[in-house]
C-alpha cells in the first residue's frame, strides 16, 4: 500500500474516503446508500471526498480509503485505476465486478467484436478493451470484499476495522457451514438442486437455500473448494457438461478456481 | 452581429448507464445549434451474454443490469419468459409480484427524492449537508427507503439482486408472521407519506411547460405496474408484442446508450408519463389531494416528476397494504415450469419508466435471442429535447453557473441512471 498520499494520524483531521465506480450495476454502492443512519454516522466519522452518487465529487483527491466498485473494461478505466491507486492509502474492492470481473466478464469467453457489432450498428464508435478484468489485474489491492452485491454490514465492518487500524476479517469458509448454522434444509440432498454452496464463500447468510433454491455462487469461491467433486455430483444429478460449466461461469467467472472448473467441463475432460 | 458560444458541461457521473457523461452545447444568437448528452458507459452487452443460458438463469442475470431496479428487470423478464413457454401464473403470484414491485418503487423513488433531488431543490451540495439542515426530512426519506427495501427482502431475501423470484412465481412464500410485521409498518408509514406529499407539492418548480409525448402502460384496473397495454397521449394503444413496430432504437455517435424514438420522435417514460396517462386510476383520496394542491393533470412540466414520485410512493404503500391485507400462505409459491420453444414479450413499469423485454427460447428453454429496452435509452432523446427548450427559455446569455444548475436539474428530474450522480456538472465554456 501507499503510505504517503494521505495520513490518518494528523491531529484533528478526519480520515478521507472515496467511492469510485467502474463498469458495474451500482448495486455495491447501494450497500452504503441503503445503510440509512449508518451512512450518516459514517459521514461524520470520515470525510467523504468522492462519492458521486451520494453527492461529493473529487475523484483526484488523496484519500485514506478508496472503495472500488466495478471492473475494468476500457483503456480509460485502466488509466483511472492507476491514478486512484497512486493517491489512496488502502484500496478495497467491493463485490464480484471489482474482485472477479463480474457478470460482464462473460464476454471474455467470446469474440467481443462480434458481440459489439451485433448490438451496435457502428461498433467503431464504442471503445472498449477485448477483455473485462478485475481491479487486481491492474493495481495492488489491499482488501477484497466478495459478493454480488456486498452487504452493508460487510462494508461497514471492514471500514470500521481499517479505521481502527485492525486487519479486517474476511470469512472464506464454505456456504454449507452457514446453512448448517441457520438450520436450512440442504437443497441438494432433499431436492437434487445443483447448489454451488459447497464451493461458495459465506457472507450472504445462506440466502438461497433458505429461500428453497440452489446457490448460484454470487459470493465467489470459498477456501479450498473441491470443484471437481461438485462437478461430478452435478453430472450425477443429470446436468450436462455445458450446464455445469455455466454454473461455474456466471457472476464470478474470472475467479481462477471457477474459471478453471468451468473450462475443465467445457473441455470435456472428466476426471 | 453573430455571437457564437460553445458551452460544454462535463458530467463526471457515476451510475449504471455510464462511467462518465458530458453535455456539450453549441449556440449561436441565443439559439442552440447542437446539443449532445453523451453517455459513455462501457457496454456490458447483456443481451448477448444471455444467449445460450437457461430460462431459469435469466432472472439472476438481468437483475445485474441495475442495482437500483433489479426487481423491474426480473419482472419484465419473467413475464416474457412465461409468455414464451405458455405458462399461466396464478392470482396469488400476480398479486405478490405487485407487492414486490411496490417495494422497488418505494425504495427507488425515496432514494431519488431525498438523496439525489432534494439537495438540489433546497440548494445543498449533497444529502450529508442536507441532513444537517433538515434532519427530519432526510430521516423520513431514509425510513421510506428502508421500508421499500424490506418489502423487497420479504420476497427476495435482499433488496439488491433479490433471490426469491423465478419463472412461474416465487421460490418461497413469505410467512404470515413476516407479512403481519410489514403490514404494521406500512400502516404506520402514512404519516411519512402525508408529510412527504405536502412537502413535494409545496416545492417551487421552475415554469417549464413543454410539448412532449408521454408513454406508459395502461391496465384495465389499477395504476400500471406490470401487464396491460402500451399507450401514449397521441392515441397509441398496443400490446407489448407490437413495441418494435412503433419504437426504434438507434445508435448516435456521442453515446453508448442507444436512443429510442417513437415514430421518429423523442418521448417520455417514467413517473410523470405514468401519472399523466393513468391519474384516473389512482385511489380517489390521492387524486383529490393532488387536485386540491393545484396540480393539473396531465402536466406539461417535466419538473412535476418529483411530485409524481411522491404520489407513487404514497400509492405503492397503500397498494402493498391492500394486497397483503388478507394474506394467507399458499400451498405453492408458483407454477411448475415445463420448458418449450417460443417467443415472449414482457413490459413493466420500472421506477424510471417502461422496461421492455423480448426472448426467443429453444425447446430446452435456452435463450436463443434477447432484446432489452431500458427506460434510460427511451428517455435520452427526450432529455436532450428538454435541455434544448429549458436552456433556451432560460436564456443562453445567462452565466455558466446558472445554465449548469438548470441543466443538472433537468437531467436529474428524469432520473436516468446517470442522474444518480449528477450533483456536479463542470461547465467549461468556450466562445468561437
Ligand atoms: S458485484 Fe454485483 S452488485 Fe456489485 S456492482 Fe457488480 S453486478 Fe452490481
Ligand atoms: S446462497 Fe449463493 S447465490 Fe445465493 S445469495 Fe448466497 S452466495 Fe449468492
Amino acid at each position: 500500500m501507499n503510505d504517503d498520499p494521505a495520513r490518518t494520524d494528523e491531529p484533528g483531521r478526519r480520515p478521507r474516503m472515496a467511492v469510485h465506480k467502474f463498469s458495474s450495476c451500482d448495486g455495491c454502492q447501494l450497500a452504503l446508500l441503503n445503510a440509512g443512519d449508518a451512512l450518516l454516522r459514517l459521514a461524520e466519522r470520515v470525510e467523504l471526498v468522492h462519492f458521486a452518487e451520494a453527492g461529493p465529487v473529487d475523484p483526484e483527491a488523496a484519500v485514506d480509503i478508496a472503495l472500488i466498485e466495478g471492473s475494468v473494461s476500457t483503456a480509460e478505466d485502466r488509466a483511472r485505476i492507476v491514478r486512484i491507486r497512486a493517491h489512496s492509502r488502502f484500496l478495497v474492492t467491493l463485490g464480484a465486478c471489482a474482485t472477479a470481473g463480474g457478470i460482464q466478464a462473460l464476454r471474455n469467453f467470446t469474440d467481443g467484436d462480434e458481440w459489439l457489432s451485433s448490438v451496435y450498428a457502428r461498433p467503431e464508435y464504442i471503445s472498449s478493451l477485448a477483455n473485462v478484468s478485475p481491479i487486481r489485474d491492474h493495481v495492488h489491492v489491499d482488501l477484497e470484499l466478495w459478493g454480488c452485491p456486498v452487504s452493508g454490514h460487510q462494508v461497514l465492518t471492514a471500514i470500521g476495522s481499517l479505521l481502527a487500524g485492525a486487519p479486517p476479517a474476511v470469512p472464506d469458509e464454505s456456504l454449507c457451514l452457514e446453512c448448517k448454522r441457520q438450520q436450512a434444509v440442504c437443497v441438494m440432498v432433499t431436492r437434487g438442486a445443483p447448489c454451488l454452496g459447497p464451493v461458495t464463500r459465506t457472507g450472504c447468510g445462506a440466502l438461497c437455500p433458505r429461500f428453497g433454491r440452489d446457490c448460484y455462487g454470487c459470493y465467489g469461491p470459498a477456501e479450498h473448494p473441491n470443484t471437481q467433486a461438485l462437478g461430478r455430483r452435478f453430472a450425477g444429478l443429470g446436468l450436462v457438461d455445458e450446464a455445469i460449466a455455466r454454473r461455474f461461469h456466471f457472476i464470478n467467472s474470472q475467479a481462477p478456481v471457477f474459471l478453471e472448473a468451468g473450462q475443465r467441463r467445457r473441455g470435456n475432460h472428466d476426471d | 452581429m453573430t455571437e457564437r458560444r460553445e458551452i460544454r458541461i462535463e458530467v463526471p457521473v457515476l451510475a449504471r448507464v455510464e462511467g462518465e457523461g458530458a453535455l456539450s452545447i453549441e449556440a449561436r444568437d441565443g439559439r442552440i445549434e447542437r446539443l449532445e448528452l453523451r453517455i459513455y458507459e462501457p457496454p456490458r452487452l447483456f443481451e448477448k451474454l444471455l444467449e445460450g443460458r437457461g430460462y431459469d438463469e435469466v432472472p439472476d442475470a438481468v437483475a445485474r443490469i441495475c442495482g437500483i431496479c433489479p426487481v423491474a428487470y426480473q419482472m419484465s423478464a419473467v413475464a416474457a419468459l412465461e409468455q414464451a413457454m405458455g405458462i399461466e401464473i396464478d392470482d396469488w403470484v400476480s398479486r405478490m409480484r405487485r407487492v414486490f414491485y411496490c417495494g422497488e418503487w418505494i425504495q427507488s423513488h425515496a432514494l431519488h427524492i431525498h438523496l439525489l433531488a432534494a439537495p438540489d431543490f433546497l440548494g445543498y451540495g449533497n444529502v450529508v449537508e442536507l441532513a444537517q439542515a433538515y434532519p427530519e426530512l432526510v430521516r423520513r426519506g431514509l425510513r421510506l427507503q428502508a421500508l421499500g427495501n424490506d418489502l423487497i427482502r420479504l420476497f427476495g431475501g435482499r433488496s439488491v439482486h433479490p433471490v426469491g423470484a423465478r419463472v412461474g412465481g416465487f421460490h418461497r412464500a413469505p410467512s404470515p408472521a413476516a407479512v403481519a410485521e410489514l403490514r404494521l409498518r406500512l400502516d404506520a408509514a402514512c404519516a411519512d407519506t402525508d408529510a412527504l406529499l405536502d412537502w413535494a407539492l409545496a416545492l417551487p418548480v421552475p415554469d417549464a411547460d413543454q410539448d412532449f409525448v408521454s408513454v406508459a402502460l395502461r391496465h384495465p384496473h389499477g395504476y400500471p405496474m406490470a401487464g396491460g397495454r402500451i399507450v401514449s397521449d397521441r392515441r397509441l394503444d398496443i400490446g407489448a408484442e407490437a413495441f418494435e413496430a412503433h419504437f426504434h432504437e438507434l445508435q448516435v455517435p456521442h453515446s453508448t446508450a442507444l436512443h429510442a424514438l417513437h415514430h421518429g420522435e423523442p418521448y417520455m417514460v417514467g413517473p410523470l408519463a405514468r401519472l399523466n396517462l393513468n391519474h384516473d386510476r389512482l385511489p380517489a383520496a390521492l387524486r383529490d389531494r393532488l387536485h386540491a394542491a393545484g396540480l393539473r393533470l396531465p402536466s406539461r412540466n417535466p419538473f412535476h416528476s418529483l411530485i409524481a414520485r411522491a404520489a407513487e410512493i404514497t400509492f405503492a404503500i397503500g397498494e402493498a397494504a391492500r394486497l397483503l391485507a388478507d394474506y394467507v400462505e399458499p400451498a405453492s409459491a408458483g407454477t411448475v415450469v415445463a420448458p418449450r420453444a417460443g417467443l415472449g414479450f414482457g413490459a413493466t413499469e420500472a421506477p424510471r419508466g417502461l422496461l421492455w423485454h423480448r426472448y426467443e427460447l429453444d425447446d430446452m428453454g435456452h435463450v436463443r435471442s434477447a432484446r432489452i429496452v431500458p427506460p434510460t435509452s427511451q428517455n435520452q432523446a427526450r432529455i436532450e429535447a428538454d435541455l434544448r427548450q429549458s436552456l433556451e427559455r432560460l436564456g443562453l446569455e445567462q452565466p455558466d453557473e446558472v445554465l449548469r444548475l438548470r441543466g443538472e436539474q433537468v437531467i436529474r428530474s428524469y432520473d436516468p441512471c446517470i442522474s444518480c450522480a449528477t450533483h456536479f456538472l463542470r461547465l467549461d465554456m468556450r466562445r468561437a
